[in-house]
């Protein structure tokens, strides 16, 4: 038997895992700010929080003029560890290729920060939080979010720092939907935006994927209509099988096949059973467990939910550069080729959006196999793209530091 | 290194006919330049105050560089991307070296003049002499200072004259405003244009057009 103190085995990371991660719903080891009743929060849904808390991360240094803040909007299962260990799985932060000294979002430069969305579970009120009014976790009882109230619960964070203006704010996939949706509610808050491989609205087939994820979850027993948190249990297989789906959606089929092709799993032939004889299967299944261990399933279901009523145009008239009318932000969008999830398409509309009303905008399509997820890989020309704008754009500011 | 340089003086040294196209622009005008490559154009314009520039550009090279020099430029097309713009969005189109690259010329140029109320185009002349004696006398497709490719290797698919511009612009109701020839050196010429002079001694043209 091993001891408590030597976690030699999975079993027993994980479960300090989870204690890890239930702690930071409520007390994160990040900054957080909290707002009481004489601060309600009043959500899209026509929800209110009377308490509401954000955690946040930051790096680097505001300089004197407030002008070098540059706020990173994180995906669905990101979080605000952008640029450093992560609390609960020991793991480098998420961005490390694009944030830091000398990266192309430079904190020796601009002052960083990304907090975690509302909805989500490392420290910002979501579904894992305890709801004040009983003492138990939310659990189902949240009110639905939406994308423009996590870009509300964000502006309250910038506004707790003091900063007027930002920079830049820039985010992949869910997080550029958070970008779009900043830069059309906060116009003159935003100097700068780059939303990259996103789009002004979640497609018919994107929220079939959602609902399939969230139907494993619902329909692992242990989710318990929502409260397992309170009933001690966790619908770990229901989430696994979520993650598992959304996975093959943010990779490409041709670096998939590329990574594992049909190889096999530790063995010469195939078993002629139902163990995961591929290595495909063998790192989908991985890349589930390892998922629970960090990320609350309600979450879950209330994130991807806020990823399937965004619909910005329709916020607008159904004319989506009506969103930008008399918008001075500059904008950079960029999208793969191999992104099926968000297609290049996506982001033309966006494009022709911006240009039909005049802003001032940029777009790089970028040639790469990675998929949805090449946001976070190794694309050298991403990573010039991101430099040269978000440099230019200091320039034309003002924001030396 | 100065032929590389981003100065405006190195980008004039290199690109006369972009040194010619800027005088065309008053200041403060709103432009977009169709085909911008790594942003030179917009560069000389913006430095000469109060231009608001655009871009549009095919390869991801060019749009790179131009998104580091801090110019708005969307990677697309000019036959497929210039619907987009609105009407009257710009108050002048630039289309640099392009028009006889693209598969809808008559389209384009059209489009043009819808999205900008001024149009400014330069390209290679075929009926600079020196194409007409590599095609006529030699018999081979012309290679010259301004079209340096082989014919397999060309992005050119529509070569055209001066005197075929001039005609184009008749068709769809175009005002040429001014226009200036360039002969392989890059000087202007003297001569009265845009004649069959022009025709046979200009290298390159730059035409500023209008609706």
């Amino acid at each position: 038997m091993a001891t408590q103190t030597a976690p030699a085995r999975p079993g027993d990371n994980s479960r300090i895992e989870v204690a890890r991660a239930r702690r930071e719903a409520d007390e994160p080891t990040s900054p957080v700010v909290r707002f009481g009743p004489d601060q309600p929060f009043e959500l899209d849904s026509g929800g209110r929080l009377d308490h509401l808390q954000v955690a946040y991360q930051t790096y680097g240094t505001l300089n004197a003029a407030r002008s070098n803040a540059v706020v990173i909007c994180h995906a669905l299962t990101g979080d605000q560890h952008v640029a450093n260990i992560h609390p609960v799985t020991g793991k480098p932060g998420w961005w490390l290729r694009m944030v830091g000294p000398g990266k192309p979002i430079d904190t020796d430069r601009y002052f960083v920060i990304c907090a975690n969305v509302l909805g989500g579970c490392m420290g910002t009120t979501g579904p894992a939080s305890t709801n004040p009014a009983n003492g138990e976790p939310w659990a189902t009882d949240l009110p639905v979010v939406t994308i423009r109230d996590m870009v509300r619960a964000q502006v309250r964070v910038l506004d707790h720092l003091g900063i007027e203006m930002a920079l830049a704010v820039i985010g992949g996939s869910m997080g550029g939907m958070q970008v779009l949706q900043w830069a059309a509610s906060y116009p003159d808050r935003v100097f700068s935006a780059i939303p990259i491989a996103c789009g002004a609205r979640h497609s018919s087939q994107n929220i079939a994927f959602h609902e399939v994820g969230r139907q494993a979850v619902m329909a692992d027993p242990d989710w318990r209509n929502g409260r397992y948190l309170a009933e001690g249990t966790s619908p770990r297989k229901g989430l696994a099988v979520a993650r598992m789906a959304a996975h093959i959606t943010y990779m490409s089929d041709k670096a998939l096949h590329a990574k594992f092709g049909r190889r096999l799993q530790d063995r010469e032939k195939p078993t002629f059973g139902f163990d995961a004889d591929f290595q495909i299967e063998s790192y989908l299944r991985h890349q589930g467990v390892t998922f629970v261990e960090r990320f609350d399933a309600n979450s879950y279901l209330y994130v991807t939910r806020a990823m399937d009523y965004f619909d910005l145009a329709a916020d607008y008239g159904g004319v989506l550069a009506n969103a930008w009318r008399n918008s001075a932000t500059r904008f950079c969008v960029v999208s793969f080729t191999s992104d099926w999830l968000f297609p290049t398409e996506e982001s033309r509309t966006i494009v022709q959006s911006l240009a039909a009303s005049n802003a001032p905008v940029s777009f790089v399509e970028i040639e790469t196999t990675g998929g949805h997820d090449a946001f976070l890989l190794d694309e050298p020309e991403l990573y010039g793209t991101i430099s040269g704008f978000l440099g230019a754009a200091a320039r034309a500011r003002g924001a030396a530091t | 290194m100065a032929a590389n340089g981003n100065g405006t003086a190195a980008i004039t040294a290199r690109r006369v006919d972009l040194a010619v196209v800027a005088e065309l622009i008053p200041p403060g005008s709103k432009v977009l330049d169709v085909g911008c490559g790594n942003g030179d154009l917009l560069v000389l314009l913006e430095a000469k105050g109060g231009v608001v520039g655009r871009g549009l550009e095919i390869s991801q090279k060019g749009v790179n560089e131009c998104v580091a020099r801090g110019l708005s430029v969307i990677q697309g097309d000019a036959d497929r991307d210039l619907v987009h713009y609105p009407d009257d969005a710009f108050d002048t189109v630039i289309l640099s070296q392009t028009l006889q690259a693209t598969y809808r010329p008559r389209a384009v140029l059209e489009e043009l003049l819808r999205i900008g109320r001024r149009v400014v185009v330069s390209f290679p002349n075929f009926g600079y002499w020196r194409v007409r004696a590599s095609l006529g006398l030699r018999g081979r497709m012309p290679m010259t200072p301004q079209l340096p490719s082989r014919w397999y290797d060309t992005p050119n698919i529509h070569f055209f004259t001066i005197r075929d511009f001039v005609e184009l612009c008749a068709e769809i109701g175009a005002t040429v405003e001014q226009a200036v020839a360039f002969n392989s050196k890059g000087e202007r010429l003297g001569l009265r244009g845009p004649g069959a002079l022009w025709n046979f001694f200009g290298a390159q043209a730059v035409f500023l057009i209008r609706r």
